[in-house]
């Protein structure tokens, strides 16, 4: 396991955010984080990826515990994360994006030559077809975005790729991209958190599932022990879809 | 796969469109405007001597809104960089004729109070959250009274008078309020001072990796600290470099007048702004240019002075502030959308 945790927790004043959630990521595989809108999927990336701090339970990294104070602490550890909304800088061009924060030097100034080199070679490595780093990247398609981000995050040498709800907001064949960047991250060998609330993205890539629902753990499961029908139900709370059903046919 | 869906969409970008994506390119135009519509009135404003008239309030205006320009392209605002210039030019003219302190030494510290001014600015910002409208609001006010305040229980006027018999004063002004002779003319060394300003401005915003921060945390502050930007330093490092501009003026107009009004630089801060956004810096941050602040100086100075060339009232200068404003932000708008459409 690169990351582990166990029973963590995390309370906002009186609002129990998380509770006694476990899971775990290992090197070259996906753990999916599956939930529906407040199921605490956010609160839990927040903490692996040094946002917020748990106050319950564990959290390790390579069987250390560790409490990381900001997110550049979780970088360093190398776990980065590719937020959903708020990846990438809208007006700044996609080589100044790709090396923010971690801008490359030559003596004292920032190396732009290399920069757009690199960016432009790691984006075609990934199959990233980019016509021009120079643009900005609010003029890139969603998919395109959070492609940037993912070939970002191999690039500087990420060992945990968190990524937070990175089709949701995509079409039907801008998610299958992301989705085949996603499997392309994993087989160079780095372990995936993909959070999602679409089991159908998720099956297919997913090495293992947690479920969340109202802030606490449904259980983890490996592939082999559930069925897509079994999660999707699970999902959605198979029970209330069913009464759903039930209501809406008609007579 | 995406290689051959990409293509198909992708138009060409001509280098008009390049041109056009610059933030400059709003002021660029206003500058050929404002300049052939004087010169074209009047011989003066051609001539070397003219030029040189009006490039001298272009500085001192210029240097303030390079600053403000990085500091708005940072995402915050400083309206107490105006009085500010008032602040330490007081404080040097004070510590030189009232308490014998050699100018360079009254420099420093009027240097030290406005890297501390500056630094409580931003640290206020980036702990409170407030607006920096709000926060540098107050300290405009604030600083608006004790410079009247001071000066008048030490002078019982309004305003401190007399570096000229202060020991350094010779040396300091050569170098902060001389002049340099070009094939007969004399330009002020402000003019120096500001290139120089615009310069590494520019540098450190296009080549450095703080500049890189400054588009950053300007553009999205969450997002630049999500992937390890040092948000806060670099604002507060902003602050504090807007003070050091004010420092620079104030320095080199109290050396250049050996005497400071109280009330100096009051109502300043929004020609600073009004400079900056000209030349293409966006009110929300993140986008903008050193060298367009600079251009946007170069209109004022032009239109302050090619005003007066002209005989007109000087009040005119204040309509025309407005409308180039309003001009400039439509233009800015405009040329945006264009060369941004998104490309689907």
């Amino acid at each position: 396991m690169i990351i582990e945790t166990r029973g963590i927790g995390k309370t906002f004043g009186s609002v129990l955010a998380l509770r006694d959630v476990s899971m775990g990521v290992e090197q070259g595989s996906v753990t999916c984080v599956l939930g529906d809108n407040g199921a605490g999927k956010s609160t839990l990336i927040k903490i692996l990826s040094g946002v917020h701090q748990h106050d319950a339970g564990s959290f390790l990294v390579n069987g250390a515990e560790v409490r990381f104070g900001s997110p550049r602490e979780a970088l360093d550890r190398g776990i980065a994360t590719v937020y959903q909304d708020l990846a990438m800088i809208p007006l700044m061009s996609v080589w100044r994006n790709f090396f923010l924060g971690s801008e490359p030097r030559k003596g004292l100034a920032f190396d732009v030559a290399t920069a757009r080199r690199v960016a432009r070679e790691e984006l075609r490595a990934m199959g990233i077809d980019i016509r021009d780093v120079d643009q900005p990247v609010g003029t890139l398609s969603g998919g395109e975005r959070q492609s940037v981000a993912i070939a970002r995050a191999v690039y500087f040498g990420a060992r945990v790729l968190i990524l937070d709800e990175p089709t949701s907001a995509l079409g039907v064949k801008q998610a299958g991209v992301v989705l085949r960047y996603l499997a392309r991250a994993r087989d160079q060998g780095l372990g995936v958190v993909f959070i999602t609330h679409n089991p159908h993205h998720a099956y297919p890539v997913g090495d293992r599932f947690v479920l969340l629902n109202r802030g606490t753990s449904l259980g983890e499961y490996a592939k082999a022990d559930i069925t897509r029908e079994q999660l999707t139900s699970l999902m959605a709370g198979g029970a209330e879809l069913e009464e759903l059903a039930h209501e809406l046919e008609r007579e | 796969m995406t290689a051959t869906a990409a293509d198909e969409r992708v138009a060409g970008v001509g280098p008009l469109r390049r041109l056009l994506i610059r933030p400059e390119l709003g002021a660029v135009v206003g500058l050929v405007v404002v300049f052939a519509f004087f010169a074209s009135q009047s011989a003066v404003f051609r001539s070397p001597d003219g030029i040189a008239n009006w490039l001298d309030p272009a500085a001192t205006l210029g240097i303030m809104a390079v600053a403000i320009a990085l500091l708005m392209i940072g995402g915050e605002f400083d309206l107490s960089a105006g009085v500010l210039t008032g602040t330490t030019g007081l404080i040097l003219v004070t510590l030189a004729t009232r308490y014998g302190v050699n100018v360079w030494l009254a420099m420093l510290a009027g240097l030290v109070v406005a890297l501390a001014i500056g630094y409580a600015n931003g640290l206020i910002v980036t702990r409170t959250k407030l607006p920096s409208f709000i926060v540098t609001l107050g300290t405009f006010l604030m600083l608006q009274g004790v410079n009247l305040g001071v000066t008048k229980a030490l002078t019982g006027t309004v305003q401190v008078s007399g570096l000229r018999r202060a020991s350094g004063f010779e040396s300091a002004r050569v170098l902060f309020a001389g002049t340099i002779e070009i094939g007969g003319t004399s330009f002020r060394v402000a003019i120096l001072w500001w290139i120089l300003v615009t310069a590494v401005a520019t540098w450190v915003l296009m080549r450095s990796r703080p500049g890189n921060w400054i588009f950053a945390v300007g553009g999205d502050e969450q997002a630049a600290r999500a992937v390890g930007v040092p948000a806060a330093r670099t604002k507060i490092a902003l602050f504090m470099t807007t003070a050091f501009a004010a420092w620079l003026v104030g320095s080199i107009l109290a050396l250049r007048y050996t005497s400071v009004q109280a009330n100096i630089g009051i109502g300043q801060e929004f020609i600073y702004i009004i400079a900056a956004v000209i030349g293409g810096c966006l009110l929300t941050g993140g986008y903008g240019s050193a060298i367009g602040a600079s251009i946007g100086a170069v209109i004022f100075g032009m239109a302050d002075k090619g005003i007066v060339f002209l005989g007109w009232d000087a009040d005119w200068f204040k309509f025309f502030l407005g409308a180039m404003l309003l001009l400039a932000t439509l233009a800015n708008r405009l040329v945006r959308r264009y060369a941004e459409e998104v490309k689907r």
